[in-house]
């Protein structure tokens, strides 16, 4: 289980309210502090991936189960 | 490292055309870029204090229709008077409950992250309309201005 200093759950929200309030939260994270995010948007899973690529922040784990998709970043 | 930039243009004042430029706008801000939205003639609706915004059914044979009302009434279904007001709250209702932003909350979203709205004062005059109708915080212009802009710009949309 990866360690986390702040959740966002984004369960039922559609493109593109997850990444908006997941932009909006890292905001507030210091360098280095890692963001949890729940959310059941299946498109979320490109988007993540392609907002930590062209933001430089990582993308350390992301998974699926019944449903429902987490994702941890990193803060750059 | 030096930011990206994003003009849009927004000319339509319909409830589904109001969702491209909010949408690309916010996500764009939220990626880093620079972005700033034109609105210019119908567009213009989408800076309103309090947007009416609908959505028509006619002309518009991509739209779903409830019973397939468009497949056994074609054309002559769709302009039913209040048919309109009919499809635009059950398009609301559907977007609330799929979890999809509304248009104010989108647009908030763009305030929030800087997005610069200008208003094209040509389109604000021609339809005698008044900066006090519009939000607060946005910028009268015209298309010189938005050139300023969108010639240094990556992308630009007209929507």
């Amino acid at each position: 289980m990866t360690e986390f200093n702040s959740k966002l759950d984004a369960s039922g929200l559609n493109c593109p309210l997850p990444i908006l309030k997941a932009k909006k939260q890292l905001n507030g994270l210091g360098s280095g502090e890692v963001l949890y995010i729940v959310a059941t948007d299946s498109g979320s899973v490109k988007d993540f991936d392609a907002f930590c690529k062209q933001t430089g922040n990582s993308l350390l784990d992301t998974s699926e189960a019944d449903g429902k998709y987490h994702f941890y970043i990193k803060k750059s | 490292m030096s930011e990206k930039k994003l003009a849009i243009i927004a000319t339509k004042g319909t409830l589904d055309w109001a969702y491209p430029p909010f949408i690309l706008a916010s996500t764009a801000a939220a990626l880093g870029y620079e972005t700033q939205i034109f609105f210019t003639f119908y567009g213009l609706q989408l800076l309103k204090k309090n947007p009416k915004l609908q959505v028509s059914p006619l002309g518009n044979p991509g739209m779903p229709m409830p019973m397939a009302m468009d497949k056994w009434f074609p054309v002559i279904g769709t302009a039913i008077p209040g048919m309109q007001s009919i499809m635009s709250s059950m398009m609301k209702a559907k977007m609330k409950k799929k979890g999809v932003a509304s248009v104010e909350e989108l647009r908030d979203l763009c305030v929030e992250a800087e997005v610069k709205l200008i208003a094209c004062q040509m389109t604000v005059d021609l339809f005698d309309m008044n900066s006090s109708d519009f939000i607060d915080g946005i910028d009268y212009a015209g298309a010189a201005t938005f050139f300023e802009f969108a010639g240094e710009s990556d992308i630009n949309l007209f929507v």
